[in-house]
């Protein structure tokens, strides 16, 4: 099977399936152009017949029919039994692969995958907690499938694995690649407006980087000012799916130029300037007040974030206000500050 | 193995002629007696004009819906400064995939095939005057009604609410696709859930109610002379999808109900934030709908069992085989509903069990494709507008039913999965082979519902653009699927921009071959030659009466004959029809291509 796998392949790997780089996705490469070539020869067994036939019988001028037999049990039987034999060939092949899928090796490194419209968050075993997900190659990892809210999809094309990431349950997923490198990962389970967006990045590093980068991104998401804490809340929660940092509308309001200026609702409730209490509030009870033009469809934080994450991303969305005007220091900062991240937020020096 | 046994032994082919004057559709005027009729054609042409309709507001969908991924990023609607407005953009797409969806499934395809062409047809094949209970067919038609005048209601409600802000209560539009997947559909998705699953619920009892007359049809008003394996194969399919329909419709009907139950009431059955399970709603959901697919596409084989038969000149090839492969086809099609979910997170060994069902599907699909093509083998082909969609239907339903082989493998499936691999293939089978079906049924059976010709030419040109545009639009999409494109995506990465945009350039053509066809329907009924009582030779009774047949079909019921004796016919060139054989035919060869001599009677 191994001898037969690379042939085929090599032919038509850039075509169809993007290059697998998973433990599995030679055997499920090898199945996808065994069936493949079994279609291409019925294919152009019937359009070949079809074709000839249509050619040959074709009614015109000057031509008779010669008499054929309405049936043939034999020919029946035989086009009843050879197709019998090929599913079943192909139900094997599938199903012995797809035990390989469902198994994971003993001891997998576990990652756990918290889905919510329309972003991941990856957990590591750790407590560290970011929106792409980094594992280390040659290594079987395992990810423990979690959803907030409705059911989401959990696809890395290159690695040939998928699983829905549904509420209430804990799916299971794993793979190993050992071909460090940029993967894409989609969402594929509709699940709203934002679907098509939810897209991750998969970053395979070798086990040694993989443990430094991990270090080094805990220590930084642990330590540093407010506003810097509040930028990565911003995007690991979530935030960045729906609420633009420059000003471009998406699908809640931007934060640019949020905090410090007015507010005008829905349904008649009265305008009032953003302040630390609204901001609160807008996190904990989303629906109490809908922003003018825009729908409710903003879930609620109550639970999934404390105080001090409230207070963080309150100093991050000062950050972006040109209406915040924060006591001038003495001395200019050292740490990535607020006050520096007006127009580019505190960008996090440990994503890679 | 004689060719001939049957067709020498049975009595001599015969029309039953009624004055030209005479027929259904100038029977009775004024609007009552068409929306309170009992005769089956009438309430057949009312559905035509009612299916056909959403047909094209479906089709429109999806040339929106195509044309916003003619571009990877959201752009089809601006804001008032001429900006872009994505959130607005990406709600549109998602409503125009889901109402494409849902108005193509529920009120087109599930019903096309049996309500226009079942109603129109069945009981004249039969030499009956009349379905088995003419008025729960009206009932049937009228419920159809209802039930679509919610999906209006859902469309009218997104259109005021998108364009003019005013919001009809449950009604600003649809965006779970036509799935209707919970939780999402009953937590957090647009409220024409609502209205859209009702109307789904009501349309269903139209489908049901049609199932269980035509069942009765079959059984208690077949002619002397039909049995069983007399029987044309078309109506063989009906037979099965009746079957289905009144046995899986019921389960859809109240899992929506179901769903309306938890959205409105909050009652926890399928969100477990309530105490519910998502999975249990795709098994409720698939149950119906897996068999659904069934609805659809058996109908079309009966079709091209039919058309096969009639413009080879030949005997149907493997009747039996192909009778029996559409009730096994019915009865596996409840067994496998469970490969929709093969990624869900159900168990190893439901997958498993679920998997090897699927394949048994495959078995008798296979045998059909093979049959129709032993019918053409030393054929006399004439490739008439009907024959063009019916070998069409051969091909596209060839690649739809081969790729399913990639999805029903366990292993294969994984990375398949809601991607636009998926998508293809499921237009290769709805759309590539069941509407393909649906249109080589209406140019069959256009000469004998309206007693006009259409333009054969045109209607060939029609044919090729279908069928260039279909593939242009669909086989792209097999390969973006296996490069990981998921499908209900309103944008998507850079990479998979070429097989969106010639997929839409193949949408466009299509949909141009699809006008095309309704400018020769259209040209025909107003200018068409009178078309004879049986243009094509066929010997399934329907031919045996005038064109448009009389009121009553049959003044005197007819004797049926074998169907596929087409040796009983020849054809007369002043009438460009075909007439009785008042010979019998040379046992040794059947039927003779030319027959254009001046036939004396």
């Amino acid at each position: 099977m191994h001898s037969l796998q690379s042939i085929p392949a090599l032919l038509a790997s850039s075509f169809w399936m993007p290059q697998g780089v998973s433990t599995v996705s030679p055997e499920i490469d090898w199945l996808f152009y065994f069936i493949f070539y079994i279609c291409v020869f019925f294919f152009f067994l019937i359009l070949g017949l079809l074709v000839v036939f249509s050619w040959k019988y074709r009614y015109r001028p000057g031509y008779t029919q010669a008499s054929a037999p309405k049936h043939s049990t034999a020919l029946e039987l035989t086009w009843t039994f050879i197709p019998t034999v090929i599913v079943i060939l192909i139900f094997y092949y599938g199903f012995k692969q797809y035990l390989d899928l469902a198994v994971a090796p003993p001891n997998p490194y576990e990652v756990i995958v918290d889905a919510r419209t329309w972003s991941y968050a990856f957990e590591y075993p750790n407590g560290y907690i970011d929106t792409t997900l980094h594992v280390p190659s040659n290594t079987a990892v395992q990810m423990i499938l979690t959803s907030e809210d409705v059911i989401h999809g959990f696809y890395i094309p290159q690695f040939r694995v998928k699983k829905d990431i549904v509420p209430g349950r804990y799916n299971k997923l794993w793979f190993q690649c050992d071909t460090p490198g940029d993967y894409d990962l989609f969402c594929t389970q509709y699940c709203g407006q934002g679907h098509s967006t939810m897209r991750a990045n998969v970053v395979v590093q070798t086990p040694a980087d993989f443990q430094a980068w991990l270090k080094k991104a805990t220590d930084a998401a642990n330590n540093g000012p407010p506003a810097f804490l509040g930028e990565r809340l911003y995007r690991t929660k979530g935030c960045s799916q729906c609420h633009s940092i420059d000003g471009t509308r998406i699908i809640g309001p931007t934060w640019k130029n949020l905090w410090g200026y007015n507010v005008d609702f829905e349904n008649g409730v009265p305008s009032l300037t953003a302040d630390e209490t609204f901001i609160r509030s807008c996190i904990l009870t989303p629906s109490a007040r809908i922003v003018r033009s825009y729908q409710n469809v903003m879930p609620s934080f109550q639970g999934s974030v404390n105080d001090k994450d409230i207070n963080n991303i309150i100093a991050f969305m000062k950050t972006l206000s040109d209406k915040y005007h924060p006591e001038p220091t003495t001395k200019p900062a050292t740490a990535p500050s607020a006050a520096t991240a007006t127009s580019s937020p505190a960008t996090m020096p440990a994503t890679q | 193995m004689s060719s001939s046994s049957i067709s020498t032994a049975a009595p001599p082919a015969q029309i039953y002629l009624s004055p030209p004057e005479d027929n259904y559709l100038t029977h009775d005027k004024g609007i009552k007696s068409w929306i309170f009729t009992l005769d089956h054609k009438r309430i057949g042409i009312m559905y035509m004009m009612a299916i056909l309709s959403f047909f094209f507001v479906g089709g429109m969908f999806a040339m929106l819906l195509r044309t916003e991924l003619l571009w990877p990023t959201a752009w089809m609607i601006h804001d008032a400064y001429g900006k872009v407005d994505t959130e607005s953009t990406l709600t549109f797409y998602n409503n125009m995939f889901t109402l494409h969806g849902a108005v193509m499934v529920f009120l087109f395809i599930i019903p096309a095939i049996p309500a226009i062409l079942g109603n129109l047809i069945l009981p004249l094949m039969l030499g009956a005057k009349d379905v088995a209970f003419p008025r729960l067919n009206l009932m049937s038609l009228w419920v159809y009604w209802i039930g679509a005048s919610f999906f209006l209601y859902v469309l009218l409600g997104g259109v005021l609410s998108s364009g003019f802000g005013i919001h009809l209560p449950g009604g600003m539009g649809l965006d779970t696709g036509w799935t209707f997947y919970a939780p999402y559909s009953t937590t957090k998705s647009l409220a024409g859930v609502v209205p859209a699953t009702f109307g789904a619920f009501v349309v269903g009892f139209s489908s049901i109610l049609t199932g269980v007359n035509f069942v009765t049809t079959l059984h208690i008003l077949r002619p002397k002379g039909m049995t069983w394996f007399r029987m044309p194969l078309f109506l063989w399919a009906l037979y099965a999808t009746s079957i289905i329909q009144i046995l899986a419709t019921p389960v859809l009907a109240i899992t929506l109900l179901l769903v309306i139950a938890e959205r409105v009431l909050r009652v926890g059955i399928f969100d477990p934030a309530i105490g519910g399970d998502p999975i249990l709603y795709q098994h409720f959901f698939w149950f119906y709908s897996h068999p659904a697919v069934y609805i659809m596409i058996l109908p079309g084989m009966g079709v091209i069992s039919e058309v096969i038969s009639v413009f080879s000149r030949k005997h149907i090839f493997g009747y039996n085989f192909i009778a029996f492969s559409s009730i096994a086809i019915a009865l596996l099609g409840f067994l496998v509903w469970g490969h929709h979910m093969f990624v869900s997170g159900q168990s190893a060994l439901t997958d498993s069990i679920f998997s090897l069902l699927t394949f048994s599907v495959a078995i008798p699909s296979a045998v059909k494709v093979f049959n129709w093509i032993a019918t053409l083998y030393n054929g006399s082909i004439r490739f008439k507008t009907p024959m063009l969609y019916a070998l069409g239907f051969i091909l596209l339903f060839t690649i739809g039913g081969l790729t399913g082989l990639f999805l029903g493998a366990l292993s294969m499936d994984v990375p398949l999965h809601d991607t636009y691999f998926v998508v293809a293939h499921f237009h290769y089978v709805m759309m590539g082979s069941m509407l393909f079906a649906f249109l080589a049924g209406m140019y069959y059976w256009f000469p004998k519902i309206f007693g006009k010709m259409y333009s054969e030419k045109v209607g060939r040109i029609a044919a090729l653009m279908v069928f260039t545009g279909f593939n242009l639009a669909f086989f792209p999409q097999f390969i973006a699927g296996t490069k990981g494109m998921p499908r209900r995506w309103a944008t998507y990465p850079e990479k998979y921009v070429v097989y969106h945009r010639t997929s839409t350039c193949g949408a466009y053509l299509m949909g141009l071959g699809l006008l095309t066809v309704a400018g020769n329907w259209a040209h025909a009924l107003r200018r068409g030659p009178k078309a004879p009582p049986n243009p094509w030779g066929a010997n399934t009774l329907e031919w045996h009466c005038s064109s448009p047949p009389p009121y009553y079909n049959f003044k005197k019921t007819p004797v049926a004959d074998d169907p596929y004796n087409l040796g009983a016919w020849e054809y007369e060139s002043p009438t460009e029809g075909w007439i009785p054989r008042h010979t019998a035919p040379d046992p040794s060869n059947a039927t003779t291509a030319d027959r254009t001599r001046p036939v004396t009677h």
